[in-house]
């Protein structure tokens, strides 16, 4: 074979393996995704390796349960608890749907039981409690199962002398359970509240978006407040706000780096930095034995914070 | 307010409201012409008047109980409060630059009983209501609420909660305050204090805005009072996106004192005078003295650890869900 020959032959096989593998328009698409923020055309697999952020303006997209426990735990670490718990329909609730099929619709969106995953892991050898919600099933809202997952992760964490981190992901609380969703507010508090008086560590993580009674429950109890960047949190979603006060709301409104400004939150820490901060604050604060508390603070009643 | 105002009648009362013209009409009628015989024929009608006011208000559906719960005239915290105690002390300010109208807080000495006592309070004629934010706390409020909280534990008082409001107010400075924070330090706050809480909703209950005064011991509800998860309104037009859906979002959210404590949520209801609280102030302020007192006597014999026990236990048993068998 001569030099011209093999360059021909080389030319022929990969003008066969193209005309082998056509992509489809869903496939093309698949292997592009175009930034929110900058509009920048991504490719998909280096967007994944840069941990869903925007190498070029920093935007934060939003991911998933498993893939946020894929980030922030040590390989193979994660054992899940609690992963059997299932919503009921308390109320036989039905709006254009009925409740029972919300729920599997939401299920088959997200491949995910429930809008929480709980479960213990390691950080850089660190055990923790973990929870982390996810948006894409029904929109993080919390019913009773969230709140008793929640619950009994901090129990968990208050028995077993480990730090709690939730990073939470939320628009609220999940009306299709009614007064129940409201009192999972209360639940989780009150588990938080025990947590707190075994003066073990908490660790909330705000990422985009954490909203409504989910913000206002154990997402802002944390010891640490972290935020992810760009993430929106609030009480009372920006719509809501505007149509009362009648006016237009300034863009940074509600974003983490306003948050932080306001003194809201304790750090606002990009993706590929949260482990590591995690980690630091962990180690920094080893729990004490069980009955070891510092003296009088267990009756201490902050009257702020 | 005194006790003889009119009543301004409800939407579902129209069939009174003729009735009670009727009534007036003969009753002139009378006056102007003492000898026909009508007498007889009034107190008839007074009677149908009451009978049917008792059917009407034995039937009533969840947005009835809505409206009398928003019934501009119904009776405030600070109506209450004067009520159970004219020498009431006023207890005012979060200490960090804000007196929240929307919360009012104070000393009350109910029968024997020395309370903290904080409520969220509406506001009767425009001026007052724009001074209350229309019973809309913001952060500051829920701060004052929180020192209050802080005040009953340190003396040992049981503490009281009024609540009656449509909500936490969703405004920019209430966002730039972290009214998100203010609301969840005092859930986790209200779990940890060692004294009797009890919460009575008078009103609205609406959603985390009334949960930041209402995780209690026990909760009473007045008969007509409704608590939810979010305003029917906002149910209806998120989950139908209508308007015109709010009775079908106050039927299915089971929002109603009866059907709350059929599902274990309050403790009692506190019946109304006939036609709502707002017909008749001095009972109602009457009764519900009375079921709180009758409260705080048997929470007032459990130890500090036993009070803070019950309440996280009452919580903690909150909620509806299956658990799957693991396979």
């Amino acid at each position: 074979m001569d030099l011209k020959e093999w360059f021909a032959n080389r030319r022929k096989g990969r003008e066969a393996a193209e005309v082998k593998q056509p992509l489809t328009t869903e496939e093309y698409c698949a292997l592009w995704t175009q930034c929110f923020q900058c509009r920048e055309l991504l490719y998909t697999s280096d967007l994944r390796a840069n941990l869903q952020v925007c190498p070029k303006c920093q935007y934060h997209f939003r991911i998933g349960a498993r893939q946020r426990i894929d980030q922030l735990a040590d390989q193979d670490s994660w054992s899940e608890l609690a992963g059997n718990l299932a919503s009921d329909d308390p109320l036989g609730f039905f709006d254009t749907d009925s409740y029972p099929n919300r729920l599997a619709e939401a299920a088959h969106k997200s491949g995910l039981s429930e809008a929480v995953l709980t479960g213990t892991c390691l950080v850089k050898q660190e055990k923790i409690a973990l929870a982390v919600m996810d948006f894409s099933y029904f929109g993080g809202s919390m019913g009773s199962v969230v709140g008793e997952k929640v619950t009994r992760l901090a129990e968990h964490a208050a028995s077993e002398r480990l730090p709690l981190v939730v990073v939470a992901s939320s628009g609220g609380a999940r009306m299709q359970e009614g007064i129940l969703s409201l009192m999972q507010m209360a639940k989780t508090s009150a588990a938080l509240a025990a947590l707190h008086d075994e003066g073990l560590l908490y660790i909330s993580v705000l990422t985009e978006p954490t909203f409504g009674g989910v913000t206002a429950s154990f997402a802002m109890l944390g010891d640490f407040i972290i935020a992810e960047p760009g993430a929106r949190i609030g009480f009372a979603g920006r719509r809501v706000i505007e149509q009362t006060i009648h006016q237009k709301l300034p863009n940074e409104f509600q974003t983490a780096e306003h948050l932080l400004k306001q003194g809201h939150v304790d750090m606002v820490v990009e993706r590929a930095k949260l482990k590591d901060t995690v980690y630091r604050l962990v180690v920094f604060h080893p729990a004490p034995h069980k009955g070891a508390r510092r003296p009088d603070s267990s009756k201490r009643l902050p009257v702020l914070g | 307010m005194d006790n003889n105002r009119k009543v301004v009648p409800l939407e579902f009362e129209q069939p009174l409201s003729l009735l009670s013209q009727q009534i007036d009409a003969l009753e002139r009628q009378l006056a102007d012409n003492p000898h026909v015989e009508l007498e007889a024929d009034i107190v008839q009608l007074h009677e149908q008047y009451i009978q049917l006011k008792r059917s009407l208000y034995a039937n009533l559906r969840p947005i009835d109980h809505l409206a009398i719960a928003r019934h501009g005239q119904r009776p405030y915290t600070r109506d209450y409060f004067e009520r159970w105690d004219p020498d009431w002390i006023e207890i005012h300010g979060d200490r960090h630059g804000a007196d929240d109208q929307a919360m009012v807080g104070g000393l009350l000495c109910m029968g024997d009983i020395n309370v903290v006592a904080v409520g969220t309070q509406k506001g009767r004629n425009l001026r007052d209501k724009q001074q209350c934010n229309f019973g809309m706390p913001q952060p500051e409020g829920y701060r004052k609420a929180l020192r209050l909280f802080a005040h009953a534990d340190k003396f040992g008082l049981p503490l009281v909660c009024l609540i009656d409001t449509p909500g936490a107010y969703p405004g920019m400075n209430a966002e730039e305050h972290n009214q998100a924070q203010a609301i969840a330090m005092n859930l986790r706050e209200l779990a940890r204090l060692s004294v009797p809480v009890l919460a009575v909703i008078t009103g609205e209950g609406g959603s985390g805005g009334a949960l930041a005064i209402g995780v209690s011991n026990r909760i009473l509800m007045l008969e007509h009072s409704v608590y939810s998860v979010i305003s029917p309104e906002g149910c209806a037009s998120i989950l139908w996106r209508s308007a015109d859906k709010v009775a079908t979002a106050c039927q299915s959210m089971k929002m109603t004192a009866r059907e709350l404590l059929a599902s274990g949520i309050i403790e009692e209801v506190v019946e109304e005078p006939l036609g709502g609280a707002h017909c008749d102030y001095d009972l109602a302020a009457r009764k519900i003295k009375e079921a709180i007192v009758k409260h705080l006597n048997l929470l007032m014999k459990l130890s500090a650890a036993e009070l803070k026990q019950q309440r996280f236990s009452k919580y903690r048993k909150i909620g509806c869900f299956t658990e799957l068998p693991v396979c």
